[in-house]
């Protein structure tokens, strides 16, 4: 990257200059990124898997930089002011869109958000319609939850705005891998000779995809666990280990994140009984006695006590869970702010 | 009377296992004759060939024509001007068209526009059950002397075994094949492509190979049952291939058709989520794609079919998992397969011409297949050494939806000569 001549088109350049306009605003972050490191290789943010290790620590450590903002008593720099943040949401969720729609609110951005309920699509306008419209709006960056797997890639194609998939069907979820390995290097210090176990739905997940990406980039070793159900078809391929048993997956194993049980996903037949996964696969203290010394437990939410993970598991001293909240916040302004900056090239006439 | 003499071609006929430089002459609407420096008179029209391969009349056997009901996608017009520009002198036409073609009706109406607007002949397949629903059979006697060549529910499995059973059976009475889509339904719902490792890290809901196999096995036993005619459409798993080998050296009844982007694209291409990929069956594995190969090459396949299947930008320009399935064919099938089995030493152009014409023709009963003295004067001719960039925005289809834009492909169709009349001819 040094050797990068930075000129106008230069997401590198761009970033930059957001830099110094913040630092110039004079709010005090010291968000300085360093001469060389500060883009991203993408314009949009589609998924861990367009990300490589540098891109990945540059989110993290952007991440950190920007966590402090939140414990201030007036929670906003100007960083993103006169930005424009839509966050279209085509399924339902809470943590997500609320904290994408934080994290913009404290870099100064001014953002929209719009759920499946009151948008368009009720009235069968199409993905690429919405889309088309939005942009005539001129927005900086659209966050977008769909359904479907690839959706975030079809608005990135079309809209000049950079587009943040904040979770594509069965796909990916970036931002909650990148929440992810913060809480994880929050808590471990680092990802090389780490053991991590991922328990459940591995075949519904985007949260999975995701984090098995992610990990596996930053050195851990992931293993899987589920019933062969909730495998996908050479899920080893994708470079984990997998078990279709519980006890061997958790056995040493530093961090363990449990999936949260998605019937909406189409899990018909995948499971006889909640009571009988919970008997199977659910996270219990016991079970936990199993894994490494210090070992931490994950959970993306929003959770079914008693199905994948007991409720003094949930609560007890061995749980990041809010953790990872709360790093939700620090990595999507994170990611905000360093796909603001870029300029990207798009097609035409769609 | 008319006489054309095509001159100087390298005519490829395995009906008379002919490969020779030779001329051929057409006189009206029939082959008059093939031989070596065949006399010409001075009205005789002559067409030099030199270098180029003079086959039988291809016919592609599997084509969504679309008309009647889907007209913004394909007419019968425009379908068959693709598949004259893409060396078809003939295609056969599925029944799942609204209304679906089960009866004599609709069949007479697509002849009737195949005769007034077509650029090619039309041989249409009615439908095995009333609406393709899988419930009752159509009337196939009267289909079949409307002019149908076949019966099928594209688009669809024929429902039931016992359906099937009674399907095969009963077109034993007419001689013409039950043309089936092998899918098991229920191992298929809301699946968007191949079920195998780009699916995995896609998070698109996979279609196993199990489901088309599933029904490959029950038709083939049930063919083998009832000692009806069994033809497998667009077979694309390597388990298939298997099936369908063994059954036909155990002798059963049972012929099959490939794809040209079953043999030449994987379901890594769905990647990039181009719905151009999208298609039923989808895009298959690697080894999936190494066994249709191996079975153009054994013999266990007996007809390359494009599934032409248009649809409109609309319906493509959508997420994947909505986009409707299919790709557009007509123009491609032919240089695909000269790419990638010819040139390529998987087939020679015998084999070529024998999965192009020979075999469909034989397959669904119709003249043609044959340039022996008295049979249609239907030709296709080609350019094997042409090489070009597919372009889609000259495709003569209504529609644009392929994902072979832009490849690069030596070996073209260079004329398409339809009962001795000229019906297109390569601008290059």
């Amino acid at each position: 990257m040094e050797d990068q001549q930075p000129d106008s088109d230069d997401p590198q350049a761009a970033g930059k200059k957001e830099g110094q306009d913040m630092e110039n605003d004079s709010n005090d972050i010291q968000v300085e990124p360093g001469p060389g490191a500060a883009a991203l290789k993408c314009t949009d943010l589609l998924g861990i898997e367009y990300l490589d290790v540098e891109d990945i620590n540059l989110i993290l450590d952007t991440a950190e930089q920007f966590k402090e903002i939140s414990q201030r008593p007036i929670k906003k720099v100007p960083a993103l002011r006169g930005k424009t943040v839509i966050n279209i949401f085509f399924e339902p969720s809470t943590r997500t869109r609320t904290s994408f729609e934080i994290a913009a609110k404290r870099l100064s951005a001014d953002a929209q958000s719009i759920s499946a309920s009151t948008s368009s699509l009720v009235k069968g306008e199409t993905l690429v319609d919405t889309a088309l419209n939005l942009e005539a709006m001129f927005p900086d960056l659209i966050v977008m939850r769909h359904s479907y797997p690839g959706a975030a890639h079809l608005l990135a194609r079309i809209c000049k705005a950079r587009v943040i998939n904040a979770g594509d069907g069965a796909h990916e979820h970036p931002t909650q891998a990148l929440l992810d390995a913060l809480t994880i290097r929050d808590h471990k210090g680092k990802f090389e000779g780490l053991r991590v176990a991922i328990v459940g739905d591995i075949a519904h997940s985007r949260v999975a995809r995701s984090n098995i990406q992610c990990l596996t980039k930053l050195g851990a070793e992931v293993v899987v666990a589920a019933p062969p159900t909730f495998l996908p078809l050479n899920v080893e391929s994708l470079g984990v280990e997998a078990h279709s048993q519980l006890e061997p997956a958790i056995e040493g194993a530093d961090v363990v994140m449990a999936l949260r049980i998605q019937l909406e996903r189409g899990g018909r037949l995948s499971f006889p009984s909640q009571r009988e996964y919970f008997n199977l696969f659910g996270l219990t203290k016991e079970r936990l006695s199993l894994t490494a010394k210090d070992s931490i437990v994950m959970h993306p939410g929003p959770m079914n006590r008693g199905v994948e993970i007991a409720s003094d598991v949930a609560d007890g001293p061995t749980s990041v869970i809010l953790d990872q909240v709360t790093n939700g916040l620090a990595v999507r302004m994170a990611v905000l702010y360093l796909l603001a900056g870029s300029s990207k090239d798009v097609e035409t006439a769609a | 009377m008319s006489r054309l003499l095509l001159r100087g071609g390298r005519i490829v006929d395995p009906s008379q296992k002919l490969d020779q430089v030779w001329d051929l002459l057409i006189e009206d609407d029939r082959v008059e004759a093939v031989g070596k420096d065949l006399p010409q008179d001075s009205d005789t029209e002559v067409i030099e060939l030199t270098g180029k391969v003079v086959a039988p009349g291809f016919v592609d056997m599997h084509v969504h024509l679309r008309e009647p009901g889907y007209e913004y996608k394909e007419t019968v017009a425009s379908g068959t001007a693709a598949a004259a520009a893409g060396g078809f002198a003939g295609v056969a036409c599925m029944p799942n068209t609204d209304p679906v073609n089960d009866n004599r009706a609709v069949t007479e109406m697509i002849l009737d526009r195949a005769a007034t607007e077509g650029s090619v002949p039309v041989y249409p397949i009615g439908a095995v059950s009333a609406g393709s629903k899988g419930e009752e059979m159509a009337e196939i006697g009267d289909l079949v002397d409307a002019g149908c060549v076949a019966v099928s529910d594209d688009g669809h499995p024929v429902a039931t075994s016992f359906l099937m059973r009674r399907a095969l059976e009963y077109t034993k009475m007419f001689g013409i094949p039950v043309i089936d889509h092998c899918e098991d339904m229920s191992l298929t719902a809301r699946s968007s492509m191949h079920e195998g490792t780009a699916s995995t890290r896609l998070g698109l809901k996979g279609h196993p190979s199990a489901a088309e196999e599933i029904i490959v096995a029950r038709d083939v036993i049930l063919a083998e049952l009832t000692g009806g005619r069994l033809h497998c459409a667009h077979m694309s798993t390597a388990g298939s291939m298997r099936h369908l080998r063994e059954a036909k050296q155990r002798g059963v009844a049972v012929t099959c058709e490939v794809t040209p982007h079953h043999f030449t694209l994987i379901d890594e291409a769905v990647s990039s989520f181009d719905t151009n990929t999208k298609v039923n069956p989808p895009l298959r594995g690697p080894e999936d794609r190494e066994a249709v190969l191996a079975a153009l090459g054994d013999g266990t396949v007996d007809v390359i079919a494009s599934d032409h299947a248009p649809h409109h930008a609309d319906e493509k320009n959508v997420e994947y998992d909505i986009a409707l399935p299919g790709l557009i064919g007509l123009e491609t099938a032919v240089p695909l397969a000269c790419e990638h089995l010819v040139h390529t030493g998987v087939i020679d152009v015998s084999r070529l011409v024998e999965l192009f014409s020979t075999n469909p023709c034989r397959i669904m009963g119709i003249a043609g297949g044959t340039l022996e003295a008295g049979a249609p004067a239907n030709v296709t001719i080609l350019d094997l050494d042409r090489q070009a960039a597919v372009d889609i925005s000259t495709s003569r289809s209504k529609s644009r939806n392929s994902p072979f834009d832009g490849v690069l492909l030596r070996g073209w169709p260079a004329m398409t000569i339809v009962a001795g009349m000229v019906v297109w001819r390569s601008e290059a």
